[in-house]
């Protein structure tokens, strides 16, 4: 087996749909050239944010082994997600890399008792067999603040949305993962127990020492819980790096004016100024050069034509030409 | 001066289905004046009633949806009606002219086989008789002024992207320059940049046409940006009410302050805290104070009786025994 100290790596991954057929037919690139890491023994939230169409949930079912990527390699722990062989080795990577989902109504079938999910995990990934099924699920349940004895033989429509999604997590830890990917998890839920899902969440990487993607359009959010934070535009991440440093002081013209139109709870810090919005959003997709060159303020001649790569700067990677001067002075 | 009144307001859905009756007790005692010229924030849980307010005050009152008690009074110019007690022609009449809604999700609202030129036709001609060429004025000068392009007239919905089509939802519920209007979550599914263009849009309107703004939202940083004043719901009930900036600096009802306190800031990392437990089902409210299983600070008193919602202080109200100390 070869060394590696990765948890996940993701090189050069691109994902092409193709849409119609015959004459109809056309490309959509939802995923285009996306390459980063996770440590290994150094758990940590990794936030991928961006608006809907950005493909951040393509990325996310790619990485989970839902889709085949166009091209490019997953790896986990040093190996190859898209070419695991035997059920041995699937088994292994789905116990280790456990998805939680956006909406707990939809995870859930109402007809179902919840805690049938539970025993049927722990039965198909070989945890234990159906008499003792009962001890990781509450171990598991436990560690979301919830226990067996509230859960078994209660049906979905029986508890909150919090709680359900909750639940949904606690079904993810039996296998005990080294990552969840987390796709949207507080959306659906209500806002006086988002915070509690996000603590959460802050508590398993400390405690359990288990690794987060966790995947929304929320920044503030995202502010609150992650490490490092990546956002995605039209299939491209433009920025990456601490979460601190990128939404504080955000150098990709895009992560600016998605930074200035989170709203601020706070009546004394309201909107300045105003914002264009584009009406062409399919044009941004086809275009050969910076997607965001369309909307950009500080569009430049080469923008439009070739894609920019990704620059280093103040200890984050950012895919923008505005800094790209910056580099060759450092270099020179 | 007050364009909208309620007094009391109770509206519940009561199904009977082989001899069950249930009661979803969804608008619960609601009292709410609402002045000319403001925008008016309803913030509240999903599932907390706030929808099914908008529904009764818009007079959409119908089975299994039951008006208890209370009226729904407007005095919009020199007209004053209880749209409860109107005839649906009546009401017909009244809607999109003098009172308009903005819907969540535009995507079915706009026909998708007609083109928006076709759907602001028939907007218009319910209400007024115009010539092609004064349509054509009226449009043209409508989309200009809330910056929308021309060429929107000529697309299918489906040609549209997302904001995009909540704004020429938005423009087709204040083209006829209504006094009152609705808005239950205008910009919910759409993504940040595009949620503030919707929002400014909204500002804008509110500037230009000096009308009444209702926007229901489940999003306390939306209510910070544009609301003059801002209620609270929480279990078909009012429990604070107040304006924007008294609100967020100064909640006094301890969801409130759980609601106010949890909210995640960008560049403020301290630890949030979240109420406990979750919101209680409508058909099966506590006795008593219905946040009472939630709040740390309970009494006794809590538990039997239902506060009332009293000025506490200079137009803040709450409905709390803790503050109100009534007696």
């Amino acid at each position: 087996m070869e060394q590696n100290n990765k948890l996940l790596e993701v090189r050069n991954l691109i994902k092409v749909f193709v849409i119609g057929s015959g004459f109809a037919r056309s490309k959509i690139t939802a995923v285009e050239n996306v390459s980063f890491e996770l440590e290994l023994n150094k758990p940590e939230i990794f936030t991928l944010a961006g608006e809907s169409g950005s493909g951040k949930t393509t990325l996310a079912r790619m990485i989970l082994g839902f889709i085949p990527p166009s091209s490019g390699n997953i790896l986990y722990k040093g190996k190859d997600v898209s070419k695991l062989k035997g059920r041995e080795m699937e088994l292994w990577f789905m116990r280790e890399v456990q998805p939680v989902f956006q909406n707990p109504f939809e995870t859930f079938n109402p007809l179902k008792k919840v805690d049938s999910y539970l025993y049927e995990t722990v039965v198909n990934y070989g945890i234990a067999n159906k008499k003792d099924a009962f001890k990781p699920i509450d171990e598991a349940l436990n560690l979301v603040g919830l226990s067996l004895q509230e859960v078994s033989g209660r049906y979905p429509h029986e508890f909150s949305g919090g709680q359900l999604q909750r639940i949904s997590i606690a079904r993810a830890l039996i296998t005990k993962p080294a990552l969840l990917i987390a796709d949207e998890p507080v959306s659906m839920v209500d806002a006086s127990l988002k915070m509690s899902i996000c603590n959460l969440f802050k508590e398993l990487k400390e405690k359990q020492g288990v690794s987060i993607m966790y995947i929304t359009h929320d920044l503030a959010t995202a502010y609150y819980v992650s490490d490092r934070i990546a956002i995605m535009f039209r299939g491209n991440i433009v920025e990456l790096g601490s979460v601190e440093k990128i939404l504080t002081d955000p150098k990709h013209p895009y992560t600016k004016i998605l930074r200035d139109s989170v709203p601020e709870p706070d009546p004394e810090r309201k909107w300045q100024g105003r914002i264009e919005l584009s009406s062409f959003e399919e044009k941004e997709y086809q275009s050969r050069g910076c997607k965001f060159a369309g909307r950009c303020p500080h569009v430049m001649d080469i923008c439009r034509s070739k894609m920019p790569e990704d620059i280093l700067i103040d200890g984050r990677l950012v895919k923008c030409y505005l800094y790209a001067s910056n580099l060759n002075k450092a270099i020179v | 001066m007050t364009i909208l009144k309620t007094e009391n307001l109770k509206a519940y859905y009561i199904t009977e289905i082989f001899g069950i009756k249930r009661t979803v007790k969804a608008v619960d005692g609601v009292s709410i004046d609402i002045n000319n010229n403001e925008i008016f924030g309803i913030a509240g849980e999903s599932g907390c009633g706030k929808s099914t307010l908008i529904k009764t005050l818009l007079g959409i009152v119908k089975p299994p949806l039951t008006v208890l008690d209370g009226d729904v009074n407007y005095s919009i110019g020199d007209k004053k009606f209880n749209i409860l007690s109107l005839s649906p022609r009546e009401l017909k009449n009244i809607r999109w002219e003098y009172i308009s809604y903005i819907p969540q999700s535009s995507m079915s609202v706009l026909n998708p086989v007609r083109r928006i030129r076709d759907s602001f036709k028939s907007f218009i001609n319910a209400h007024k008789k115009i010539e092609k060429k004064e349509f054509k004025n009226l449009v043209e000068e409508h989309l200009n002024a809330l910056g929308l392009p021309i060429e929107v007239l000529n697309a299918y919905p489906h040609q549209l992207s997302g904001g995009m089509r909540q704004r020429v939802t938005i423009a087709l519920a204040t083209i006829l320059k209504p006094k009152v209007i609705f808005a239950d979550e205008p910009s919910t599914a759409l993504d940040v940049v595009v949620q503030r263009g919707v929002i400014q849009l909204l500002k804008d309107i509110q500037k230009e046409q000096k009308n009444t703004i209702i926007l229901v939202t489940h999003d306390m940083a939306i209510h910070a940006n544009i609301c003059d004043r801002i209620a609270i719901m929480y279990a078909g009930k009012i429990i604070e009410e107040a304006k924007t900036e008294e609100i967020f600096k100064n909640p006094l009802h301890p969801y409130t302050k759980y609601l106010i306190g949890s909210l995640p800031k960008i560049g403020d990392k301290s630890y949030r805290v979240s109420a406990p437990g979750s919101p209680p089902p409508l058909s099966n409210l506590p006795p008593g104070c219905s946040f009472h299983p939630r709040c740390p600070y309970v009494t006794e008193r809590c538990r039997k009786e239902i506060p009332s919602l009293v000025e506490a202080r200079d137009g803040h109200k709450v409905a709390c025994f803790l503050v109100s100390k009534e007696v």
